[in-house]
C-alpha cells in the first residue's frame, strides 16, 4: 500500500508543473492572445532557477528567479506579437526555439550538479496522519501554490471586474477598444502572467521534481499544458483536473515500466503523448463545446481603428 | 446669468484627416427635448461629426459648448459624464458574455453584477424593450441586441442620446416601437441626435434636420415642412440619377428554380433554412427583402454552392438540378454570385485585381488557366476590360483589391461577374455601403442584365433598392421565404408584416424540415 | 507618445526585400553582444562563425572549398524541408512535426538495409528514398486527418507525434533493428555502398543537394504559376474567398501536410544514407525545426528558402568551427537561429505597417484667425 502512496505522492508533483503552465496559458488565451512557446518559457525557468539556487543555495531564490526569466521572455513575446502585431504562431515557435537552445547554452556547466532540492512541508500532527496526511499536508509549497492560483484565476476571471474586462478583449478586441479598455496593456498584463506562471512550472522541474539540469528536460510538457487549455475548455477547474489526469498518465506508465511486464520503456514514454493527442482530438470533435468557450478573437492580431 | 437654450452647440468645427477635410466649418445647435436629424450621404462627414461629439475624436478647431458652457470632450468617458449617450450602428458587443455583463462593461466604476442585473429588468421593461440580464448575447436577435445598446445609454440617464442608422436592421414595426421610445425619451426633456438616410422616417419623427454635404452643413431645415424629395435634392445637390426601369416585357421560362429547399443550421449562431421556393425567369429581378439575421447568407451560401443540398432537385439551373453540385459547377452552368462582404468573401483584399478575376472565373474562363498553368495576360485583359466597362477608380494600375474604396471595388466585384454575360445573377446587397454614384451604375447594370434575358436575384435590406429594381419581391424571415408578389402590388405595411414572419399560409403539406 | 501602427494600403515592396537583411543585420550585432558577453572578442568570434566558413569568395585555395561543400550538404536538408513548409504555412497549414516526419522517413527507408541487407540493385537508392517519402506523408497523415475529421490543432498533434516518433526510433534501434554485430550499440547494420546517396565527383555533394534545389524550383514554379498555388495562397489569407472560390479547405490540408511531410521524409533518409549511413538514436540535429526558421526567413517563398537554407547552414557549420577553435559551445547556433527567427518577424511588421510615433492629442487646437 505504501506502493501506492508513493504513486499518488508522485502524480501529484508530476501534475503541478503542467497546471502552472496551463492556468498561465489560460489566462493569456482568455485575453485573445495564443502563446505557444509555453515549452521554450519553462525551459528558461527551468535553468534558471536551478542555476540561481546552485549560486544562493536557496530554492527560493531560484524560484523566483525561474518566475523572472519567464516573465523576461514572455516580455519579448509580448512586445512582438501585442506591439508589433507580429503573426502570434510563429512568434510562439521562435520563442519556444529561442529559450529551448538559451536554456541549452546557459545549462552547459549545470550537468551533472547536483541541484538545491525545494523541501516537502512537514507540519507536526498533520503530515503524520497515515495516507492523508502526505498527500494533503505533506506537499512542497508549489503544489500548494499551483491549486491556490488555480482559485484565483477562477475568482478573478468570473467574479471580479478585471477578469470581466480580459474576457471581453479576448471576445471582441476591436468592441473593448471602442469602449475605452486597453486592449494592449491587459493583454501584456495577461502575458506576462502566463510567462510567469511557466517560468515557475519550469523551475518547479529543476527545483522540486528532479533536482537536476538535463537538457530539455522540459521533454513537451509545454506543449501539453496548451494541450490542457483546449482540453479544460478554457476553464480553470477542468484544466486543473485535465492536469491531473495527464499527471496520473505519465506516473502509471513509469510504475508499469518498473514492474518488468515486457512493454517496451519507449511505448510507456510515449503514453502522455498519445493521451495528449486523445484528448485533443476527443474535445475538438466536439464542437458545439468549443465554439462556446473558445475565446473569439484568440490569435488574431489587433490594430486599432482609429 | 441667463438660461441655456441650447443643450449642445457646434461652432464652427473643423476635422482634418490629411488632406481630407471631413467636417469644414460646421455650426449648428441642439435644443434640449429635439429630435435632431444628421442628413447626408456616405462621407458627408455625419460620423466623423458624431464622433466627435462623443468624444472618440477631437476637432482640429472650433468649440463645442455644452448647456451654454464651453467644453473639451477628450474622451468617451468624459461624454459619458456630461450625459451624452451612442447607439452605434455596429454594435460594440461581447457575444460571449451575458446582457448585464455587456452592460456592466460599458458603464463606468465598479459594479455590482446584482443590482446592476435588477436596474436592468426593470429600466428596460419600463421603457418597452424588455431584456434578460442573464441571457448571453450570442443567443439574441439584432433587434434586441439594438435593446441593450439603447438600455445601456438609458441607464446613464442621458441628455442627448445619439442614434446611428437605427432603423437599418429593424421591421418596421420594430422601428414604429423604437419612435415610441425616441417620442418619450424627447418629451422627458433627452434631446436625440438621428442619423438616418431614411427620409421618410426623419419626417415622421424629427423636429429639426441638419443636412451635411463634403463635410459642410448646406441647410437646417424642419424636416415635417419638406418632402422626401426636396431633403433629397438638398443631400445629393443635384438631380439623383433615376434609374430606368423600363417594364419587362413577357418573362420567359424559369432559369433559377428553388422548390423546398431546406438546409440546417451550421453551428449554434445561424439560421435553418425551410422550404424554400421560388422560381426566378430569365428577363425580371426578382428581391429578397428581409431585415439581416433572419437567413439571406445561408439562403446565398446555398444557391451559390458554397454549401450543398441534400436533394439535388431543391436547386435547378434552366431546368437541371444542382443542388449537390458545389460553385464551380454551378458557374460552368452559367450562374455567377456576388456576396455581401467584398473583402474577404467576394474578394482577397491582398491581392491584385487580375488575381481576383481568377478567383471566381478560373474553373468557367478559358482563358484564365491552361492546364493548371495561370495564364496572367488572360486575367490582365479581363480585368482592364471590367475597370474600363464599370468606370472603376484606381490609384494605379492593377492595384490590390483593398486599395479601392468601397463603392470602387463593389463595381469591380459585380462587374467581374456581369462580365462573363452570365444567365444567372445571384447578389447579396449590392449596394451596401457604396457611394450614390457606384450605386446607382451597379442597379442600372444589373437591371440591364436582366432585360437582356438572364434571371437576376437580389437579396438586399434596403427596400429603397429594393423597389427601384425588382419586379417581383419576395420577403425573408427567420428562414422561411414568402411568397413572391410583384413589386406594384405590395406596400411597406405589407412587407413589414412579412418580414415579421406573418406569412401566408401556403397549401399543400409543410414538409418537416431536414435534419 | 507612444507607436501607432498605421496599415499600408498596399505590402511595401522594398520592405519584402529588405527586411530579412536587416533581421540579420540585427542578429549579428546581437551575436556580438552575446559574444562579448560570454568573454570572447565579438569580431573574431563573428568571423569565425559567419565568415571563415566563407573564405573561399576571397581567397579561392582549393582547400577552402570544402566548407562550401559543407554548407551545401547542410543546407540540403533544411532547404528540402523548408521548401515544403514554405507552402504549407501559406495555406494556415502549421505543420510544426516535420522532425517527426524526417524521422519516420529515415526509419521506413532503412527497412530496406534492415530487410534487404542484400538486394543490390539501381532500383534500392530510388526504393529507400521513395520510401522516406511514404514514411513522411504517411507520419504527416495523422495530423491532417485528425485536423479534418476533428478539428484537432494540428499544430499539437504534429507535435506530438515528433516525440512519438523519437521513441519509436529509439525502440528499434535498440531492440528489434540493433545490429547483432554492432557490440551492443544502438544502432542498425550498417548501410552498404549501394545504400548510400552518390556523390558527385570526388565532392562531398551528394544527391540530396540536387534534390533540394529540384524541390525548391518546383515549388516555388508551382507557387507562382499554377492554380494549384493560386488556391494555397487564396485558403491561406482568406479561407472565406477560397470557399468562395470553390477551393477545399479539407484537401489544401492534405495536400500542404502530405508534401511538407513527404519533403521532410525524403530529407530524413536522405541525411541518414548521406552522414551515418546506418540508423541510430539521435539522426537531425533539430533539422525540422531550424526548417521553420528557414521558411520564415524564405518569407515563406520556396525560392527564398535556398538563400534561408544557406544562411542558417552557415550558423550550424559556424557553430561547429566556434567549439573546435573558441572553446564555444555549439549550442550556441541554436541560440543564433531563434534569435535571427525574432528578429525577421519583427521586421516582417515594417512591410504591412507604418510606424508612427504620435504624442497625445492636445485637447483643443487653436482656431485659426
Amino acid at each position: 500500500m505504501s506502493e501506492l502512496l508513493a504513486i499518488v505522492l508522485t502524480i501529484i508533483t508530476a501534475s503541478t508543473p503542467l497546471l502552472l503552465a496551463a492556468i498561465g496559458e489560460l489566462v493569456v488565451e482568455r485575453s485573445g492572445v495564443l502563446n505557444l512557446g509555453v515549452e521554450g518559457m519553462m525551459a528558461i525557468g527551468a535553468v534558471c532557477g536551478f542555476g540561481a539556487a546552485l549560486a544562493s543555495g536557496s530554492p527560493y531564490l531560484g524560484i523566483l528567479a525561474a518566475m523572472a526569466a519567464g516573465a523576461a521572455l514572455s516580455l519579448l513575446f509580448a512586445f512582438l506579437t501585442v506591439t508589433l502585431v507580429s503573426n502570434q504562431v510563429a512568434t510562439g515557435l521562435a520563442l519556444t526555439l529561442l529559450g529551448l537552445g538559451l536554456s541549452g547554452l546557459i545549462g552547459e556547466s549545470f550537468v551533472g550538479q547536483p541541484g538545491v532540492k525545494l523541501e516537502r512541508l512537514h507540519i507536526p500532527g498533520l503530515s503524520d496522519i497515515p495516507y492523508l496526511g502526505p498527500i494533503l499536508f505533506g506537499q512542497d509549497l508549489l503544489v500548494y501554490a499551483a491549486l491556490a492560483i488555480t482559485a484565483a484565476v477562477a475568482y478573478l476571471l468570473f467574479r471580479s471586474k478585471l477578469g470581466l474586462v480580459i474576457r471581453a478583449v479576448g471576445d471582441s478586441h476591436q468592441s473593448a477598444h471602442a469602449l475605452g479598455y486597453g486592449v494592449i496593456p491587459v493583454r501584456y498584463a495577461c502575458v506576462v502572467f502566463g510567462g510567469t506562471c511557466a517560468g515557475l512550472a519550469g523551475g518547479y522541474l529543476s527545483l522540486a521534481y528532479t533536482p537536476q539540469w538535463i537538457e530539455n528536460m522540459t521533454a513537451g510538457r509545454g506543449w501539453i499544458a496548451l494541450a490542457l487549455v483546449v482540453f479544460g475548455s478554457w476553464l480553470p477547474w477542468r484544466v486543473a483536473l485535465g492536469a491531473y489526469l495527464f499527471g496520473t498518465v505519465m506516473i502509471l506508465g513509469f510504475a508499469v515500466q518498473t514492474k518488468g511486464l515486457g512493454i517496451p520503456p519507449q511505448f510507456l514514454s510515449s503514453l502522455p503523448y498519445l493521451v495528449t493527442i486523445v484528448a485533443l482530438v476527443v474535445i475538438s470533435g466536439n464542437r458545439a463545446l468549443t465554439r462556446a468557450n473558445t475565446p473569439a478573437c484568440l490569435g488574431q492580431p489587433f490594430v486599432p481603428d482609429r | 446669468m441667463e438660461e441655456a437654450i441650447y443643450l449642445l452647440e457646434a461652432l464652427n468645427v473643423v476635422k482634418v484627416f490629411g488632406t481630407l477635410r471631413a467636417n469644414d466649418d460646421v455650426t449648428l445647435k441642439i435644443k434640449p427635448g429635439e429630435i435632431h436629424a444628421f442628413l447626408g450621404e456616405n462621407g458627408a462627414g455625419k460620423s466623423t461629426l458624431v464622433k466627435m461629439i462623443y468624444g472618440a475624436l477631437q476637432p482640429t478647431s472650433g468649440e463645442f459648448h455644452w448647456q451654454g458652457k464651453p467644453v473639451v470632450i477628450p474622451n468617451p468617458s468624459a461624454a459619458r459624464k456630461l450625459g451624452i449617450g451612442m447607439v452605434f450602428q455596429h454594435f460594440s458587443l461581447f457575444e460571449a458574455l451575458t446582457v448585464a455583463e455587456n452592460i456592466a462593461l460599458a458603464m463606468p466604476g465598479d459594479f455590482d453584477m446584482a443590482a446592476l442585473s435588477e436596474k436592468i429588468a426593470r429600466v428596460s421593461k419600463e421603457y418597452g424593450l424588455p431584456l434578460r440580464p442573464r441571457a448571453i448575447v450570442a443567443d439574441l436577435s439584432v433587434g434586441e441586441r439594438q435593446r441593450i445598446e439603447i438600455v445601456r445609454c438609458l441607464l446613464q440617464e442621458p441628455k442627448l442620446l445619439i442614434m446611428d442608422e437605427p432603423t437599418a436592421v429593424l421591421t418596421p414595426q420594430e422601428a414604429d416601437q423604437l419612435f415610441v421610445v425616441l417620442r418619450r425619451l424627447a418629451e422627458e426633456g433627452c434631446a436625440v441626435v438621428y442619423i438616418s438616410h431614411r427620409l421618410e422616417e426623419v419626417k415622421h419623427l424629427c423636429h429639426n434636420a441638419t443636412i451635411l454635404r463634403h463635410g459642410k452643413v448646406v441647410a437646417n431645415v424642419d424636416p415635417t415642412r419638406e418632402t422626401a424629395a426636396s431633403l433629397a435634392k438638398l443631400m445629393v445637390g443635384g438631380d439623383i440619377h433615376v434609374v430606368h426601369t423600363p417594364r419587362s416585357q413577357k418573362a420567359g421560362p424559369a432559369r433559377l428554380s428553388l422548390k423546398d429547399l431546406s438546409l440546417p443550421a451550421e453551428g449554434q449562431f445561424s439560421v435553418a433554412l425551410k422550404n424554400i421556393s421560388l422560381d426566378v425567369k430569365g428577363g425580371e429581378v426578382v428581391a429578397i427583402a428581409g431585415v439581416a439575421g433572419n437567413g439571406q447568407s445561408e439562403l446565398f451560401d446555398a444557391i451559390s454552392g458554397e454549401r450543398t443540398l441534400a436533394d439535388a432537385g431543391m436547386l435547378s439551373i434552366d431546368g437541371r438540378p444542382q443542388g449537390t453540385v458545389g460553385v464551380n459547377a454551378r458557374r460552368r452552368a452559367g450562374a455567377a454570385f456576388v456576396p455581401e462582404e467584398r473583402l474577404g468573401h467576394g474578394a482577397v483584399p491582398a491581392f491584385r485585381l487580375s488575381e481576383n478575376v481568377v478567383l471566381t472565373r478560373h474553373s468557367s474562363d478559358a482563358s484564365l488557366v491552361k492546364s493548371g498553368l495561370l495564364q496572367k495576360s488572360g486575367a490582365g485583359d479581363v480585368s482592364e476590360r471590367v475597370i474600363k466597362t464599370y468606370d472603376v477608380r484606381m490609384g494605379k494600375v492593377d492595384p490590390e483589391a483593398r486599395a479601392l474604396s468601397g463603392g470602387n471595388l463593389q463595381k469591380f466585384v459585380v462587374g467581374r461577374e456581369l462580365d462573363r454575360e452570365p444567365g444567372i445573377l445571384v447578389v447579396n446587397q449590392p449596394t451596401w455601403g457604396v457611394d450614390a454614384g457606384a450605386s446607382a451604375t451597379i442597379r442600372q447594370a444589373i437591371i440591364d442584365l436582366s432585360r437582356q434575358g438572364s434571371a437576376v436575384l437580389v437579396i438586399s435590406q434596403d427596400l429603397d433598392e429594393i423597389f427601384e429594381i425588382a419586379d417581383r419581391i419576395a420577403v425573408i424571415s427567420r428562414g422561411e421565404l414568402s411568397d413572391a408578389h410583384p413589386a406594384g402590388e405590395l406596400s411597406l405595411q405589407q412587407i413589414g408584416l412579412l418580414m415579421a414572419g406573418a406569412h401566408e399560409k401556403k397549401e399543400g403539406v409543410r414538409h418537416a424540415a431536414v435534419a | 507618445m507612444r507607436l501607432l501602427l498605421e496599415k499600408r494600403s498596399e505590402h511595401s515592396q522594398l520592405m519584402t526585400v529588405i527586411s530579412p537583411l536587416i533581421a540579420v543585420a540585427l542578429t549579428l550585432v546581437t551575436g556580438g553582444f552575446m559574444f562579448l558577453a560570454m568573454g570572447l572578442n565579438p569580431f573574431e568570434a563573428l568571423y569565425v562563425y559567419f565568415l571563415e566558413p566563407l573564405k573561399f569568395f576571397w581567397t579561392f585555395a582549393a582547400e577552402d572549398f570544402w566548407p562550401l561543400e559543407q554548407l551545401a550538404v547542410k543546407a540540403a536538408p533544411l532547404v528540402l524541408i523548408g521548401a515544403g513548409l514554405a507552402v504549407a504555412y501559406s495555406a494556415n497549414v502549421w505543420n510544426i512535426g516535420a522532425e517527426g516526419q524526417l524521422t519516420a522517413g529515415a526509419i521506413l527507408g532503412a527497412v530496406v538495409p534492415v530487410y534487404f541487407t542484400d538486394w543490390q540493385s539501381p532500383l534500392t537508392l530510388i526504393a529507400m528514398l521513395a520510401l522516406g517519402a511514404i514514411g513522411g506523408m504517411l507520419w504527416a497523415a495523422i495530423p491532417a486527418f485528425l485536423k479534418n475529421r476533428f478539428g484537432a490543432s494540428e499544430i499539437l498533434t504534429s507535435l506530438m507525434l515528433v516525440y512519438v516518433s523519437q521513441l519509436l526510433l529509439d525502440w528499434l534501434v535498440r531492440g528489434p533493428w540493433r545490429d547483432p554485430a554492432g557490440h551492443n550499440f544502438p544502432q542498425t547494420v550498417a548501410f552498404a555502398d549501394w545504400q548510400v546517396l552518390p556523390v558527385f565527383g570526388e565532392s562531398s555533394l551528394h544527391l540530396g543537394v540536387l534534390l533540394a534545389v529540384i524541390a525548391a524550383a518546383a515549388l516555388a514554379f508551382m507557387m507562382a504559376r499554377t492554380l494549384k498555388g493560386f488556391e494555397i495562397k487564396t485558403l491561406g489569407v482568406s479561407p472565406r474567398a477560397g470557399r468562395f472560390a470553390g477551393f477545399s479547405r479539407a484537401g489544401s490540408v492534405w495536400f500542404c501536410l502530405l508534401l511538407s511531410g513527404g519533403l521532410a521524409g525524403l530529407a530524413g533518409i536522405a541525411e541518414v544514407m548521406n552522414t551515418v549511413g546506418q540508423l541510430q538514436p539521435k539522426i537531425s540535429p533539430g533539422y525540422g525545426f531550424t526548417a521553420i526558421i528557414v521558411a520564415f526567413l524564405g518569407r515563406l517563398n520556396p525560392l527564398g528558402t535556398l538563400i534561408a537554407g544557406l544562411a542558417l547552414a552557415i550558423s550550424y557549420l559556424g557553430g561547429e568551427a566556434a567549439q573546435v577553435s573558441l572553446g564555444v559551445s555549439d549550442k550556441s547556433a541554436r541560440v543564433f537561429q531563434g534569435i535571427l527567427l525574432f528578429y525577421v518577424l519583427a521586421c516582417d511588421t515594417m512591410i504591412l505597417y507604418r510606424p508612427k510615433f504620435v504624442m497625445d492629442r492636445p485637447a483643443l487646437a487653436e482656431k485659426p484667425t
